[in-house]
Order: C-alpha cells, then structure tokens, then sequence
C-alpha cells in the first residue's frame, strides 16, 4: 500500500547548518503518526517543507505515491495537505462563519466566483454551519475571531484545516497555549478525527503523543534518530536520554 | 443565546444574507449624489470633479483595500484612460459612452500587463514599481507629442451627445449627472464583486497569506483580476474627465494625482469601498475651501490634516459613517456582546 505521506532523503541546509538532514520518513494511510524532538531538532523546518513554505536542497516528498516536493503550497493543499499552525494563523476581524465559508468554498473552487453573492452559497454555508457545529463554534459563528477566547480560536484553527477535507492532516501542536479548562474540548475533537484522515501529530506534550499516536518518530538535529510503535519508543533508553530525560 | 432555538445553518443564512445587505446610510449616500442635480445646480462642475475623484479612488480600493497590494502610481491607469479617450474622441469615434469602454479596455489590458510586477515583493518594492510605471507613462506622454500634444496637452478634444441624446451642457448638468450614472453603476459591480466568495478571497489574503495558501488559495490570479479591475475603473475615471473636460493635460499622469488618491483613502479609509467616495468629498471640499482662504498655503493645512488623520487613527475619526444604525460597527458591537455570552 503506498504511504500517505513519504520523504525521500529530504535535506534542508541554512548557509552552513542543516536543520533537515536525510530525513526519511514513512506514514501509512489512516496513521496516527507522532513528530516529537527536543526544541531546535528541525521539526518546524520539516513541516515547512512538507507544506511547500520551504523548498528543499534535495531530496523527495510524496504524498499518495505523488511527488509534491516543486508544488507551491495552494497546490499540495488541492492534493489533500492540510496544517494547522502552532501559533494561530486566522483572518483577524473574520467572523469563524466567514473563514469557514472561504475555506470550503474553496476546496469547492468557488473562490474564483466574483458574482455570486457570498449568501446565495447555499450549500457552502450549510456544510460551513455543519462543520462549525461540529466544533462548538455554532454559537460564535458572527463573532469577530480576535474576540473570541483562545481556546476557540485554536478550534477554529484546527476546523479551517479539517474544512479543507485533507487526506493528511498536520497537527502542530494543536493544544499549544490553550488554557487547562478548554483543553479538553480542543483534544476531544482531535481524537475525534474522521479515521480515513492520516494525521501527523507535532507535539511536546508526551501524554498527549502517548494517548494518541499509534507511530512515533523522534528528530534530532535535524536527522530521523528512532522511530517505533509508542512502546518501543517510549523504552528506548537513547530516546529517553536525549529528550524525555530532558523533559522529566 | 436567544438563537440557540435557530439551527447553525439558518443562523449562517441569516448572518451572511446581513452581511451583503444594503444600508441606510449607502442609500441615502446616493438619493443625496442624486438631489444635487436639482439642489445645487451651480455646483456642478466641482461635484463632476468629486465624481471622478471618488471612482478614481474607488479603484484604488479594490487594490488598496482588498487585496492590500500599495501603489504611488495608480494615476498610470487614470492617465492612459484620460488620454485613450481624449486620442479616440479626436481621431475616431467621439460619442463618449463608446470611448469610455474603449479606456477602461485599454487601460485595463495594461493594468493586466503590469499586474505581474506587484505578485511578489514587499510594500516598498510595489510602492516603487508602481510609481515608476506612471513615471514611464508621464514621460511617453511628453515625448510622444505628435499623438498627446506634448506638454501643452490634447486639445480639440470634440465630444458628442451621450449616447447620441445628452448633450454636455455649459453648466455641467448632463456631464455630472454621466459622471455619477458611471459612479453609481461601476460602484455597485465591485460592491457585488467585494460580496462574493471570490473578494472574500481577497481579504483573506490581504489579512493573512500564509493562511490563505494554506487553504488552497493560489494568490496571483487573485490579485491579476483584481488589479486589471481596478485599471479598468481609473481608466474610466480618467476617460470621464477628458469628457467633462474636452481637454487632456499632462497633469493626468502627474505624481500628485497618485498621491492625492491615497490620501483620499487615507481620509475616507479603506476596504469598505465607500472610503473613496466619502474621501473625495471631503479631500475635495477640504482644498476647495482652503485654497479660498490661504490661496497659497492650502497645502500646508491639507499636510496637517494628513498628519493628524494618520496620528489619531482614521478608525476614530473616519468610520462615523460606520456608527449609524444597522452599520458594521453596530453589528460588531452586538457580537461583542455574544462574544462575552459565549465566554
């Protein structure tokens, strides 16, 4: 079966420093697939990669058996890439029913039409208050974003990624500076994920990683240094040493 | 909240039927553009002026507004317009609503040409490309004397009656009332067009790219269409002055006309689409009245007021319009409300 998401050798330099260094990487289709390493080990440079923010030195990324590694960005979420931020990226005085509305509109490709009033897409804003609902943001729907409170900002966030029906989800830090008391919804609806979604999960939280994940691959310094089912890696005495020694 | 009773998608039907939804304030904008004809009949040159002025900025809106792309030379699509219509009334046709399509299509045609220059790049770099565009321009127009009239201008410009019928009187009626049909109609196509999914799009990625990529959204042929657009409304812009006029002077590709439209919009503010129209009014009024007074100073003051405009906030002083009933901010201040309900 091919996997959802590959690397192929994936090296990223910045003038002399290497921050993604022969990355090979393998996520089946439906994988719960943790990224975890300690701070500076290339996680974010890799997801910038796989996203198209950054192009790399060399090497390949695939995603379904499809090279995507020259695609600009717009192209690879077309092909069912989709992230969510680890600090927030929404429209400021959009209400979450307008960014839902831009989002599905266009996976549906209606982002070119320049007639159509916004309120005669029926259809789009139907799925819009669907989808809305289905992440507890039914009742804000008309609010400005920035007025909301944070953890209904970063569910937002997490529903414009999901809007886009990805069939790769990159997950960065989805509970990130979401205060204790709504944390719990934010992790509900990750856990809640439609199966067939393959998520990549970019995570600090090692409880968070553990209960959720099914595969774990560990970064250091920019290379791949373990990866394993969640009870290999969490044994693993070298992984132990170099990052959860450090974090306990 | 009192909607919980509404489900999500008749809520969402209700906010976004709202949002598209014409105000008071708009209507009675326009039914007062319209009793100008009859109110102030002496008036109407300087109202064809502020016409103009306010389609002109309009265009730069779109761009300004909406797409958040930065120009120093809009007037290069003013100025083109200006002086296709003026060459087109003299050596071809000179029935006006015929020259005006004729300078939105060519102005526009350069704007889509010229709309690969601001893709990519910073605000400096397109504030810099654009103003050396209208600069190229200027200069084209001065050389090319045997086709513009050089530095004295295109004369001789002879326009005939609008459509055949309205002859442009001696007192500038039928040229105001034109002016503001062209307003009004050009108005309402981008009001539609800001309303849709795609200017939607646009503010999306004006507000924030990396998002808007994210989502799918290929930013160039975005901002391609609406920078033709916006060409093609300063082309006509332009084309309604050399009309009213029968004349075009060098001025139309002049620096201070690029410079003019912004403060327009910095006096009108921007991405509501009628900051245009309430910034020529004002910006135009403001010179008229200043240049009265202090004939030779009048400059001075409209710097003050640029500089107090931008230290106090234009949200502040410039979206009054926007604390009438059933206004945007009205709105905003009730969903503060069911912001703290939510919360």
């Amino acid at each position: 079966m091919t996997a959802a998401l590959e690397t192929r050798n994936l090296v990223k330099r910045f003038g002399g420093f290497t921050a993604t260094n022969d990355v090979t990487l393998s996520v089946r289709q439906g994988a719960r697939h943790a990224l975890i390493g300690p701070n500076g080990a290339g996680k974010t440079t890799l997801i910038n990669l796989l996203t198209g923010v950054l192009a790399p030195n060399s090497g390949q990324i695939l995603l379904g058996g499809e090279e995507i590694s020259r695609l600009p960005t717009h192209a690879r979420v077309g092909r069912g890439l989709s992230r969510t931020f680890q600090i927030n990226q929404l429209f400021g005085d959009f209400t979450p029913l307008d960014s839902m509305m831009l989002a599905i509109g266009e996976r549906q490709g209606h982002g070119g039409m320049a007639w159509r009033p916004l309120s005669r897409d029926r259809a789009v804003a139907d799925e819009a208050a669907a989808l809305l609902k289905r992440f507890r943001l039914a009742d804000a729907m008309g609010v400005a974003t920035t007025l909301l409170p944070y953890g209904k900002q970063r569910l937002l966030e997490i529903a414009l990624a999901i809007a886009a029906k990805p069939k790769v989800l990159l997950l960065d830090e989805p509970a990130a500076g979401v205060p204790e008391e709504e944390r719990h919804e934010v992790l509900s609806l990750v856990r809640e994920l439609p199966a067939d979604v393959t998520v990549v999960l970019i995570e600090h939280d090692m409880d968070l990683v553990f209960s959720f994940a099914d595969r774990i691959s560990v970064l250091a310094q920019g290379a791949l240094f373990a990866e394993g089912t969640v009870a290999e890696i969490s044994k693993d005495p070298q992984v132990k040493a170099i990052y959860l020694g450090e974090d306990a | 909240m009192s909607d919980k009773a509404l489900s999500a998608s008749e809520t969402a039907s209700g906010l976004l039927k709202r949002a598209g939804r014409w105000q008071i304030w708009e209507i009675a904008l326009w039914l007062i553009a319209i009793a100008m004809i009859f109110v102030l009949p002496s008036k109407m040159l300087i109202l064809t002026e502020i016409t103009i002025l306010a389609l002109f900025a309009v265009s730069l809106d779109l761009i300004l507004g909406y797409a958040g792309i930065v120009s120093l030379g809009h007037t290069a699509f003013f100025g083109l317009g200006a002086y296709v219509a003026g060459i087109f009334a003299r050596d071809y046709v000179s029935e006006p609503v015929t020259g005006l399509l004729v300078a939105g299509a060519v102005s526009g045609l350069f704007g889509f040409v010229t709309s690969f220059l601001v893709l990519r790049g910073s605000d400096l770099t397109r504030l810099m490309t654009t103003f050396g565009v209208a600069m190229l321009l200027a200069e084209l127009a001065n050389q090319a004397a045997w086709l513009t009239g050089g530095a004295d201008g295109l004369s001789g410009v002879m326009i005939t009656p609008i459509l055949g019928l309205f002859e442009f009187d001696l007192w500038g009626r039928n040229g105001y009332i034109y002016a503001l049909v062209v307003l009004m109609v050009l108005t309402f196509i981008a009001r539609r067009i800001v309303n849709s999914p795609y200017g939607l799009s646009l503010k999306a990625i004006k507000r924030n790219p990396v998002r808007a990529a994210m989502l799918g959204i290929s930013p160039t042929r975005r901002i391609v269409v609406v920078y033709t657009i916006a060409a093609v409304y300063a082309g006509i812009a332009g084309a309604l002055l050399t009309q009213t006029t029968s004349f075009v002077s060098p001025d139309v590709l002049a620096f201070h006309r690029s410079a003019d439209v912004l403060l327009v919009l910095v006096i009108g503010g921007t991405g509501y689409l009628y900051g245009g129209i309430f910034g020529a009014i004002i910006f135009t009024v403001l010179r008229d009245w200043l240049s009265v007074i202090t004939p030779q100073y009048w400059m001075f003051w409209i710097g003050l007021i640029l500089i107090i405009i931008v230290m106090v906030g234009r949200e502040r002083i410039t979206r009054w319009q926007a604390f009438l009933p059933g206004s945007a901010r009205a709105e905003r201040l009730k969903a503060r409300k069911a912001a703290e309900d939510v919360r």
